[in-house]
């Protein structure tokens, strides 16, 4: 009889105590996203940041998606808001420096925010090397199934989307990541 | 006599059909207005949906999505501001004539199945959310019987 009940008694209690443990090991607030592998969803949205010298744009001037092509792109989401976005904000300036003469875009996209406490946060941080643009409505952040800030899709020459960041991004990060993707670029690509 | 007074009345078919298509006039273009604003455009052919029921489908579909910045409640009732957007989106595209299937598979295809707050019948998710709970529900009524049997068959203590 005993040794039945020894026997079922761990049975239970270990799968079930697996389970919880594994479970422990999982942010709740995860959310695989599907994209990475995909094409990026196409956007065109216009500059309110302008950034700096070599990558400055004017402010009212669309950028889109499509005409980055050929290009790694960096697209970063980021709001005013957000405390993460300050951990990332000069790694991201950084890396973009870095490859100020490589065929690498960095975007940012202001998220849910207003344009004086995006520019004025920008300013706050000690500029942004790279342009942002404004999302209305959200339909941007809804098209990359962002769910919270800050969110970083790194895209190759083909705009397939090849990394998904959620939370803060390092430079060391980005560098490793736009490093393989410009080292793995068609023969036809490279100049 | 005055002219006026010789006019013919006008038959009251006449106005109710005037009326009739003033209102429809008027209904069509604040439709176009607010099409324009959106990024789904009706596609033609599309029939018009009226305001309540177009209301009453976005409730109904927004309540089978998850908010993506809560925990474990639908964008129907999330006071986020994503989940009102997300909502919006819904209606865009209720109106631009999109199916049920559709708008779903596009919140699928951002957010993953994860975004759906029952997910599909299929595959690991019949299995663990359905097939495994299933059967654990009825191994404990098989268990609970197994007993039951047990202590009605078991002697009755001694009388003292």
């Amino acid at each position: 009889m005993n040794w039945k009940r020894a026997l079922l008694t761990p049975a239970i209690a270990i799968p079930v105590i697996g389970l919880f443990a594994w479970g422990m090991t999982r942010d709740p607030k995860y959310i695989p996203s599907p994209l990475p592998g995909r094409q990026a969803p196409a956007f065109a949205l216009e500059v309110f940041a302008p950034g700096e010298a070599p990558f400055q744009k004017a402010p009212g001037e669309v950028i889109r998606l499509d005409s980055l092509r050929g290009k790694v792109v960096v697209v970063n989401f980021w709001a005013s808001w957000c405390l993460a976005c300050r951990d990332e904000h000069q790694d991201l300036s950084r890396a973009a420096m870095r490859y100020a003469n490589a065929p690498v875009q960095f975007v940012g996209i202001s998220y849910m925010d207003t344009r004086p406490n995006s520019l004025e946060w920008i300013e706050q941080m000690g500029g942004q090397a790279y342009p942002s643009v404004d999302d209305p409505r959200s339909r941007t952040a809804i098209d990359y199934g962002l769910y919270g800030v800050p969110e970083t899709f790194i895209l190759d020459v083909t705009g397939r989307v090849a990394h998904k960041q959620t939370g803060p991004i390092t430079h060391a990060l980005l560098s490793r990541i736009i490093d393989s993707l410009l080292a793995a670029r068609p023969a036809t690509e490279t100049k | 006599m005055s002219a006026a007074r010789h006019r013919r009345p006008v038959p009251a078919v006449a106005i109710h059909i005037a009326l009739g298509a003033a209102l429809l006039f008027f209904a069509s273009g604040s439709a176009a207005a607010q099409g324009d604003s959106l990024r789904t455009s009706p596609v033609p052919g599309t029939p018009v949906i009226s305001d309540s029921a177009l209301e009453a489908r976005t409730r109904s579909l927004a309540v089978q999505l998850r908010c993506a910045v809560c925990q474990g409640i639908s964008i129907q009732e999330s006071p986020s501001g994503l989940a009102g957007e997300m909502r919006e989106v819904v209606k865009e595209m209720l109106r631009a004539g999109k199916t049920e299937e559709e708008i779903k598979a596009y919140f699928v295809s951002k957010y993953g199945e994860w975004i759906l707050l029952e997910p599909k019948p299929r595959g690991f998710n019949l299995l663990f959310l359905y097939v495994f709970p299933t059967l654990v529900l009825l191994g404990g009524l098989a268990g609970i019987g197994v007993l039951v049997r047990r202590w009605s068959a078991a002697p009755a203590p001694p009388a003292a």
